[in-house]
């Protein structure tokens, strides 16, 4: 079982190094460093909402208010910045407030029992309608270049961020206790429980840190383009569910990998931008989002009852 | 003592749907005492006009998630059905209603037919089947259209006058989504197949042990999902006039809210065809209510999100106490 999954980590990442080799040989301009400095920021929402987004799949939920927690703390950014208050305190303020959006959730998820699917259909409408509460349709744009520079003047200080919350992520999932009680949880929560894992309190905190991890990347999301509005980051929750499920972890939990869910992260930005290089619209390229998506969890399965099959066969030439 | 225990989950069932009723009534009842034009005929009108669309597809969606399944793809599905049917009438004026009707039925039913077979035979949980299609239909549609959109000087009038006649004083629109409703709820509540649906979303595994022909259903609710979401993209055709590529993106939101809030329980096996019909109507009488009572329309978001979560708060009570209920009766055999 784990054979079959790591293979179809090996074939996301694989498939990420050809698109990338490829994509630079035969597709102007998209290995220039101006380009490499686009993708990075492209890259850098999906990819920091994946993190938390991955621990909470594996434990065999969902969170699909991600992207409304984004929308509610630019909003919020927006409006906090009209009320006059400093960049310093205003950043520190919307992840907490992304902390408490997520502690909703939990609390809704672990406390009262719901099921995670629904509850994060429900705040995702009421987190977002919050953020048009806050700032209606319009947008505050006046932020200090200082602040936005320190998002937009380089790939540097964006890749150095992205590449140390996935070493944190990455540590925590795979080589620590924490890391192994989430498979186990997503696995079978029940035995997981009376295995003394504290199941409900796991899950509401990464709740809470998937909240939180969304709030910040509202912050930057805001200052990438200089611009606060209650719909930034509208339908991400969607593209962030896809790559992960397309870095092979099992949406039934308990399985899967954070190396591959970068690597799924980086093949749809990586195809997005290509595309767009080429002047593909980027709807087009929906279709192969869509199909990679299906496949990833389609092509397993028809290889594991093919061999299931074959293995039949042959134990029952081996019987007669 | 048995017969009242018996009696008791369903009575407590039943005011699933009352509370839409009440909730309903209170709503209208408040907002006609602000402004006694709410209950007038033009205002009734545009409401159920506004309804029907919501309404159709809230009625295939139900059935899915009574299977135990969910169906993200029909807002994509409401898109390449209304972008065809447009281009399709756009082409050929001359033919009649039910021809578009019928070609906006078939698109829909191969896509729900092709969401149904991944689910079923390619084993893939229908939230990541219906989550892929949600992408491919709509970039299949993006691609089709390119940038281009079908006006409403190009449809022929008696397709764009459909979304105003009427039949006996009922819309065509609204007549339409109560068949649907009415139909499906009649078809789920007392046919064979309906109480098999029920009964793979309470135990998939069960199901098929009794006997139940549970692809043929299976794939029988995914069709009809996409029949209806088919449907619902010519009636979109008909009242807007302009189709583009995006027609009806992000709807899949507003149907599952209009399902969840009407009383269909995520984890399948327990609501009513007609109660993700007024939980529909519901989520459109709360949008008109707001304009007329004043209040910034930016409320109606955050009002239905607040909405599916005191609905799903209230399906947990129901449970709890439909399984308390039947510990007790247990205890007295």
């Amino acid at each position: 079982m784990s054979k079959r999954l790591a293979s179809w980590d090996s074939i996301i990442i694989l498939l990420t190094v050809a698109v990338l080799v490829i994509a630079s040989l035969i597709v102007d301009n998209f290995g220039t460093s101006r380009n490499f400095t686009f993708m990075v920021l492209d890259l850098m929402p999906l990819i920091l909402v994946a993190l938390p987004m991955t621990f909470i799949i594996v434990t065999g939920e969902i969170d699909l208010s991600v992207a409304s927690t984004l929308g509610l703390t630019s909003s919020l950014m927006g409006w906090f910045w009209n009320q006059g208050l400093s960049i310093q305190t205003i950043i520190p303020l919307c992840v907490l407030i992304g902390a408490i959006a997520g502690a909703l959730n939990g609390f809704l998820i672990t406390g009262l029992g719901l099921p995670s699917l629904a509850v994060t259909i429900g705040t995702l409408a009421l987190y977002r309608g919050l953020a048009f509460v806050v700032l209606g349709d319009g947008a505050v744009a006046d932020f200090p270049l200082s602040f936005t520079n320190w998002v937009t003047s380089g790939a540097t200080n964006i890749l150095v961020l992205i590449v140390v919350f996935a070493l944190i992520f990455g540590v925590v999932l795979h080589a620590t206790p924490v890391g192994r009680s989430l498979y186990a949880i997503g696995a079978n929560a029940q035995a997981a429980h009376f295995a003394g894992i504290r199941v409900a309190r796991t899950k509401f905190w990464l709740y809470v840190v998937s909240g939180a991890v969304s709030g910040l990347v509202g912050v930057l999301w805001t200052l990438r383009y200089s611009s606060a509005r209650a719909d930034n980051g509208a339908g991400l929750e969607l593209a962030v569910v896809a790559a992960v499920l397309l870095g092979g972890v099992s949406i039934f939990g308990g399985k899967g990998s954070l190396p591959g869910v970068l690597a799924g992260v980086v093949l749809l930005t990586a195809l997005q931008n290509a595309l767009r290089l080429e002047d593909v619209s980027g709807q087009a390229l929906n279709i192969v989002t869509g199909a990679l998506l299906v496949l990833s969890v389609l092509l397993p399965n028809v290889v594991n009852s093919v061999r299931g099959n074959w293995q039949r066969r042959r134990l029952r030439q081996s019987a007669v | 003592m048995t017969s009242m225990a018996a009696k008791s989950p369903r009575a407590i069932l039943k005011t699933r749907e009352l509370g839409i009723v009440l909730a309903l009534a209170a709503l209208v009842l408040y907002t006609t005492i602000n402004n006694s034009r709410f209950l007038s005929g033009q205002s009734i009108r545009d409401n159920l006009l506004n309804t029907a669309i919501l309404a159709v597809m809230a009625t295939g969606q139900a059935v899915v998630v009574i299977t135990r399944n969910i169906d993200l793809s029909v807002g994509s599905v409401l898109g390449i059905s209304a972008f065809a049917v447009a281009t399709m009438m756009s082409d050929h004026p001359g033919l009649p209603m039910i021809v578009a009707i019928v070609a906006g039925l078939a698109v829909g039913a191969l896509a729900g037919l092709l969401n149904g077979v991944l689910v079923r035979y390619g084993k893939v949980p229908a939230l990541v089947v219906t989550l892929g299609t949600l992408y491919m239909y709509r970039g299949i549609t993006y691609s089709w259209a390119g940038g281009s959109q079908v006006n409403a000087d190009e449809l022929p009038p008696h397709f764009l006058n459909f979304a105003n006649d009427n039949l006996l004083g009922i819309p065509w629109l609204v007549l339409i989504a109560l068949i649907v409703v009415a139909g499906t709820s009649l078809v789920m509540r007392n046919y064979r197949v309906g109480r098999e649906l029920y009964a793979m979303g309470s135990s998939p595994q069960a199901a098929e042990l009794a006997g139940i022909k549970v692809a043929r259903n299976l794939l029988g609710a995914f069709v009809l999902s996409g029949a209806l979401a088919g449907l619902a993209g010519v009636l979109f055709a008909a009242r807007f006039g302009t189709v583009d590529a995006s027609a009806g993106t992000g709807y899949e939101l507003n149907v599952v809210a209009a399902v969840v809030v009407g009383g269909v329980a995520v984890f399948g096996g327990s609501g009513t065809a007609w109660g993700a019909g007024l939980g529909a109507l519901l989520l459109t009488v709360i949008s008109s209510a707001l304009a007329v009572l004043d209040i910034n329309q930016f409320w109606q978001q955050a009002i239905v999100g607040a909405l599916i979560i005191l609905a799903i708060c209230a399906d947990r009570l129901v449970a709890v106490r439909i399984a308390r209920s039947l510990r007790r009766r247990d205890a007295h055999v």
